[in-house]
């Protein structure tokens, strides 16, 4: 981006939410002498951050791109003109996940906060309370021999129980663009281990 | 030095060596939108509304025409349909900052900008830079300078020198663009809060 140097990501990483962080520093570069890189950085890093946050609306892409244009004629310097790179080269190659963003509100990287949701798989928690303890809010429920759930009003997408969760149940997933889907019945939450059965 | 001859519209133009477009073409009756030109200042190429299509050695490129010297044989293009799309942006860009400026309004009736494209953010300053120029440039001053930089750029009036100098001047109040009192208030607001810091 600019340097020539090289960043490796993966599919884990956001491509709008990459343009927006560059914006966010070549904003902070800009000189403000000209209008172009001045004004139009302030608008496209509205833009996309509105998108990462899931607020992007229809006719959203194209304006940035009107934006990119701009400034890429137009602008006085060097950093002006290749503020809109990050951008239009995300764009370039990741329009689906711009547009996944906006029309479906989905993160494809399932990175952005505001557009996922943490969930429990039911059936494969083991119910071992690892994530219930580390939880900074409190917004695991269940306890030894009950199946783990999120309370999504209390959870505040930290990602520590994605982390904690054991490798050998990989419980715990993140969703995006679709409803969580509704707890499991009282009843059905007991775990009723082999080994205590004998 | 001899007049140096070009076109501009597909009008024949003569210049003298040193002469930017711009200035050919008021010399010769052709308008180009400006907000921050000023013919007692240096130019600045901070608007870039005076943008124009140019075609020299085979190749068209935008170059902005205030800060462009005549060249001999060039061919200038005040508008088309690029040009007047890239004015277009920049005047929706300035108008979320001073909707109500006069002469913004009056070209963002013959651009077709929308003033209402962008989310509004009233500061009134379009940061043309004529107050500061005005007052470094011609009136040797320098009782307003900008401060910070990037989108938290912003006019301020210095108060130590501003309590001497301008309340005799005053000269910079009619050259501001979008209000004449924004650098009235700009400046009241630096008397009076002197100790508000650089922000004024």
């Amino acid at each position: 981006m600019g340097s020539g140097g090289m960043i490796v990501m993966d599919e884990d990483t956001c491509m709008p939410d990459v343009a927006r962080y560059f914006l966010d520093f070549l904003t902070d570069e800009s000189c403000g002498k000209c209008v172009p890189c001045r004004e139009g950085m302030r608008q496209m890093l509205k833009l996309l951050t509105n998108i990462t946050q899931g607020k992007g609306k229809e006719g959203d892409i194209e304006l940035l791109e009107e934006l990119a244009e701009t400034a890429q004629e137009a602008a006085l310097c060097a950093l002006g003109k290749s503020s809109p790179n990050p951008f239009l080269s995300t764009l370039k190659y990741f329009r689906d996940e711009y547009e996944a963003h906006v029309k479906e509100k989905r993160c494809p990287a399932l990175s952005c906060k505001e557009l996922i949701a943490y969930y429990i798989d039911p059936a494969k928690c083991n119910a071992c309370t690892t994530c219930g303890k580390k939880c900074p809010t409190g917004a695991i429920i269940g306890g030894k021999n009950l199946i783990h759930m999120i309370d999504q009003e209390k959870c505040t997408k930290c990602g520590t129980c994605f982390e904690v969760c054991p490798p050998k149940f990989r419980a715990v997933t993140k969703i995006s663009g679709v409803p969580v889907p509704p707890p499991l019945p009282e009843e059905a939450r007991t775990i009723v281990r082999e080994s205590k059965q004998k | 030095m001899s007049d140096i001859t070009f076109t501009i519209d597909g009008r024949e133009v003569s210049a003298t060596p040193g002469m930017t477009v711009l200035e050919a073409a008021r010399a010769a009756g052709i308008t180009i939108p400006t907000l921050c030109h000023h013919e007692k200042l240096e130019p600045y190429g901070g608007c870039r509304l005076c943008i124009v299509e140019l075609e020299a050695r085979g190749s068209t490129r935008l170059v902005v025409s205030c800060v462009y010297p005549v060249e001999k044989n060039l061919v200038v293009k005040t508008r088309s349909e690029k040009v007047d799309r890239i004015r277009k942006m920049i005047l929706q860009l300035l108008l979320a900052h001073a909707p109500d400026a006069f002469d913004l309004q009056d070209l963002a009736r013959q651009y077709g900008a929308d003033r209402d494209r962008f989310e509004k953010e009233p500061s009134f300053c379009v940061h043309c830079g004529l107050c500061v120029r005005y007052c470094n440039e011609v009136k040797k001053k320098n009782a307003i300078g900008f401060v910070d930089r990037g989108i938290r750029k912003e006019i301020s009036f210095i108060p130590q020198i501003a309590a001497k100098e301008c309340w005799s001047c005053k000269e910079c109040f009619p050259l501001c663009p979008t209000e004449a009192l924004q650098a009235a208030y700009v400046l009241a607001k630096a008397l009076a809060f002197p100790g508000d810091g650089a922000k004024g």
